[in-house]
Formats: C-alpha cells, structure tokens, sequence
C-alpha cells in the first residue's frame, strides 16, 4: 500500500513539473503585461501582477503601440480569417468528398489524386511562385488573398471521404427508397452524421487558420490586413523602443482566442487531431 | 475502395468538385509549375532579361557551400527539435497514463499549448530569454553567463530549439498517450507477473510496443521543424547572428523575398518539394501502420 502512495508522489511531481514548464512562460507575460513598461526595461520584471495595470489591455485593444494598427483590429482580423478558412475548407472538403463517394463520374480518381497532390505542397515550400501568381491575380493586400489560398485541403477531403464510406449502405438504399435525391441526403442524412467529424476539423483548422505567419506576412503588407500573430512579431521588431507591458498583453490576447477553442472542445480536438494525420 | 450504392448523373458531382479543384489548380498547381519552370530560368546582371539555363540553378545550389550549411544546418536543428519534444512528451505520456488522482486536468493543462501560434510561442520565449528583460535571460548574466542569444551563434540555435520543440511537445504527448492506453491491460499485467517493472518493463514491454507511434511521430515532427517554424525563427533571430539559425525555408525567404534572387529561390523550392514529397510518403505508409486506439 506505501508502494502505491510513493508512486503516486513521483507520478504528481513529474505531471506538476510539466505543467509549469507550460504555465510559466504564459504566467510571466500575464504578470509583465500589468507592469510600468519602464521598469521592465530596467530588468524589473516582477511575477506579481500589478491589479492597477489591467488597463493595459483596454489601451492595446484601442490603439496598440506607438503608430500601430489596434489590437482590437488585429484580432477582428484573425478571428475573420481563422472562421473563413475553418469553414471554407469545410464546405470545400464535404462537396468534393461527396462528389467523390457518392458519384461515379469519368475523371473521378484523376481528379481526387489532384487534390492529394496539395499534401505535398505546403505554402512554405512555394513562396515566391505562390506570390507571384497572387500578384497576378491583383490579390495581394486583400482579404481572399489573404484566405483563398489556404482553403484548398487535402487533409479534410481525405478525412470526409473516409467517414462517408464508412456510411452504411442501407442507409442509403433507405433514403432513396423514400424519394430523397442527392442533395436531400446530403443535407439531412449525412451532414447530420458526419457532425462529429466536423466539429473535429473546425478545431484543428481554427488553430491553423489564427495561427498563420508567413503566409500574411507575404500577401498582406497593409497594416489594415495584420494579424495578431504577425501584429506582435512587428512589435518586438523595434528594439529600442520596445513597448513590453504592450507587447505582453498582446501577446496573451493573441493566445487566448485559440487556447479556449483547444480547451473548450478538447474531445473533439483530440478526434480531430488523430483523424487529421491518418 | 467503392461504394456499392450511388447517386447517378455526371453534372451535379463535377459541380461539386469545381470549387476545390479550381483552388488547388490557381494556388497549388501552377504556383508549382512556375517553381519548376522558374528554376530553369537565370536573370541577367540587370534583372532586364531571362534565360534558360537548364539544371544550372542545381548545380550552383549543390556547389554553394552556404546551401550545404543550410541543410546541415537544417538537419541538426530537426533532429534536435524532434528529441527534445518527444522525449518530453514520451516522459510526460508515460505519468499521466497511470492512475492519479486529477488525470483529467493534467491532460487538460498539458495539451493547451498545441494552439499557441509559433510565432507567439517565440515571443513567449524572446521575454523569458532576453538579456535585459528575462527573467531567465537576466539571472543567466548575474551567475556569469554571457548571455545574449541574439549576439551569439550557439545561443541562439539552442534557443531557436527549445522554443519550437516547446510548442510540439503536447501534440506529441497526445499521441504518445493514445499509444501509451492501446497498449491491452492483458499485457501489462502478463509483464507484472513476470516480475517486470519500472524502467525494465518500460523498455522490454512498453517502448516496443510504441515503435510505430515513435516512427510516426518522429516523421512528423521533423516535417514540423523543417517548415512550420518559420515564424519562431523570424521572432527570435530573423536567421541569425549571420546565418546561425538560418534553415532551409528561412534562407528561400531570405533569397526570394529579401535578396530577390528568384531563379535561385526558385530552384531551393523544387528541393523542398521533393523533401515534402518524400517525408509525405513516409508519413502515409507509417499512419497506415499505426494503430490508434
């Protein structure tokens, strides 16, 4: 019975351990964003909050730094472009899926190894190319420049195919014996069915689309269009003048939004994140 | 693998697949086409004309010594990336995978960091680090460090390291959990009576069983610091001091964006897609192997 008490003590510190490793980091910034911005430039940055500094966040919100665009815009725009590329890659995904599984049409395996082929073509491997094609199409420095591109899936076409496969057959039969066509039985069968896996994706491709950098770092060089993420990395940019209880406030507001998502939805992320990579 | 029952009619499925496949052709395909013709192409001095110069942007990037540092460069870093996250995570998976008291909410505190940007996770790290500000970065110079990662070259490597491998450390540990729980209760207990514990049952028992999770992972993981961390890297060292943190997505930025050399950048994306392609393959035929649950 000790045996089983000293094992539970080694189990909690090493857990303990790990939490913290995660919880610091974050800790210093919420405590760093509630302080003079002077003295944690002189190295006093205290791990105490200042209760009378909360205000800092109401003043990034509303201006951001020193001739910066607000925070506030900054997150309308990331959480614009994280729900556009979520749901646009969805809706994409669930049509192409079912056309695929549900359909027998000529170019059909052509056409779903093409969409495979996007797997081996991550925006960090065709920069310049990409660029360049969007410069064409007049789209830099615009919203769809900044989520067209990152709509195309694989990854969720691949997953939406799986589970509609895996539909049973006679639930088909059954529809259809009750007159329902094509667009009926996606509608109100399969969708219906499927809501698990879509809830699923929506979690792993809010974190994705919030957490882009270089992608909005290239198209959009418009203050108006930044992001949070690419909003605080400009922050610290300056190195003289360099704002911290600022740049730490922001930095918690810019993990916040997604952490709730992660946090909130954690069954599903967790469906999410083993069916995403099978 | 087919369906036996289908909805007829050729018009309505290639309705639906147009909006996808028009994304992919408009922003997957031809930016790669232009990559591979680009990378046949040379700019004169002028930037005015452009020729054809065959496999030649190949041949100078295998010549430069810069590219080969880059890819060493490259190599350590996501060997050492992949290391230090899974090895956190595996250590992390195997204690919450025993019966304690509040395993939920240590999952719970332990998998949030999977939504934190790179980027954001960097600048996490920069205020913890830096040498005038950190708290860490600060107690490093009074006990005699030299402490400035953005001034010296191994610093600021090992920083660049922790910080992504920081961030991967609850997808791994996710994953490592599912493994650790797949593993049947008949076998633990087999091992127990056998007289098999703690760290002998661990590598005779559990580490095997986890062989395909760990292949999986590491695969992952390395397609993760070869391109995801790009946004760490920029926060925390822009590819620097010199060249010092500079892998390879770091340097095409650095040559197609900054420097403009686009035939050059051109051809080190056509090296990076057969890399992607490559890892690609690896990752499928490993999933398809993996078993989880």
């Amino acid at each position: 019975m000790s045996r089983g008490v000293r094992t539970d003590w080694v189990t909690h510190t090493v857990l303990a351990l790990g939490v913290l490793l995660f919880a610091l980091p974050l800790w210093l910034v919420f405590a760093g964003a509630t302080q003079d911005a002077a003295a944690i430039s002189r190295g006093e940055l205290s791990l105490v909050p200042d209760p009378g500094g909360f205000g800092i966040y109401a003043q990034v919100l509303g201006e951001g730094t020193r001739g910066g665009t607000s925070v506030g815009r900054m997150l309308l725009v990331s959480f614009a472009m994280a729900m556009t590329i979520a749901i646009g890659k969805i809706v994409i995904s669930v049509l192409s899926a079912y056309a695929i599984a549900f359909f027998r049409w000529p170019g059909r395996g052509l056409a779903f190894g093409v969409i495979l082929l996007t797997l081996m073509l991550p925006v960090e491997v065709r920069i310049i190319p990409t660029f360049s094609v969007m410069a064409g199409l007049g789209l830099i420095n615009s919203f769809m420049g900044l989520t067209l591109p990152l709509i195309a899936s694989a990854t969720a076409t691949l997953l939406f195919r799986q589970a509609f496969l895996a539909v049973p057959d006679e639930l088909v039969e059954a529809a259809r014996m009750d007159g329902a066509g094509p667009w009926r039985f996606l509608v109100d069968i399969l969708l219906p069915v499927s809501a698990a896996n879509v809830a699923a994706l929506f979690v792993i491709l809010f974190v994705y689309g919030w957490n882009q950098y270089l992608w909005p770092l290239l198209v959009a060089t418009d203050p108006s269009l930044d992001t949070v993420v690419i909003g605080i990395v400009k922050m610290i940019g300056s190195e003289t003048a360099t704002e911290w209880n600022k740049v730490m406030a922001t930095a918690v507001l810019a993990l916040v939004p997604p952490v709730l998502v992660v946090a909130l939805m954690q069954r599903w992320f967790v469906k999410g994140l083993a069916d995403a990579d099978k | 693998m087919n369906r036996r029952t289908i909805f007829p009619g050729v018009a309505l499925p290639l309705l639906l697949v147009a909006p996808q496949l028009a994304l992919t052709g408009v922003f997957f395909l031809w930016p790669a086409g232009e990559a591979l013709w680009g990378s046949t192409q040379r700019q004169d001095a002028f930037g005015l004309r452009t020729v054809f110069v065959g496999f030649e942007n190949f041949a100078y990037l295998f010549e430069d010594p810069l590219y080969l540092q880059s890819i060493g460069r490259t190599v350590v870093f996501c060997g050492a990336v992949a290391a230090l996250a899974m090895g956190v995570a595996l250590l992390l998976a195997v204690f919450a995978d025993r019966e304690v008291r509040g395993r939920g909410v240590y999952r719970t505190l332990l998998i949030w960091p999977y939504a934190i940007a790179p980027a954001v996770a960097a600048v996490l790290w920069l205020l913890v680090l830096h040498p005038q500000v950190g708290l860490l970065g600060r107690w490093l110079n009074r006990h005699g460090v030299d402490w400035d990662f953005r001034l010296r070259d191994a610093q600021a490597f090992g920083v660049v390291v922790l910080a992504s491998a920081w961030k991967q450390v609850s997808y791994d540990f996710i994953f490592f959990l599912a493994g650790l729980q797949a593993i049947p209760r008949s076998v633990v207990e087999a091992a127990r009576m056998d007289g098999a514990r703690g760290w002998r049952r661990f590598r005779t028992i559990t580490l095997p069983l986890l062989g395909p999770t760990m292949l999986f992972l590491l695969v992952v993981n390395v397609v993760y610091a070869a391109f995801e961390t790009f946004g760490t890297i920029q926060a925390l060292t822009q590819g620097g001091p010199g060249k010092a943190t500079e892998t390879l997505v770091v340097k095409v930025y650095r040559d197609g964006v900054v420097n403009l050399d686009l035939g050059s950048s051109s051809a080190q994306s056509v090296v990076l897609m057969a890399g992607v392609v490559v890892l690609t393959a690896l990752q499928f035929r490993l999933s398809r192997r993996r078993d989880l649950e």
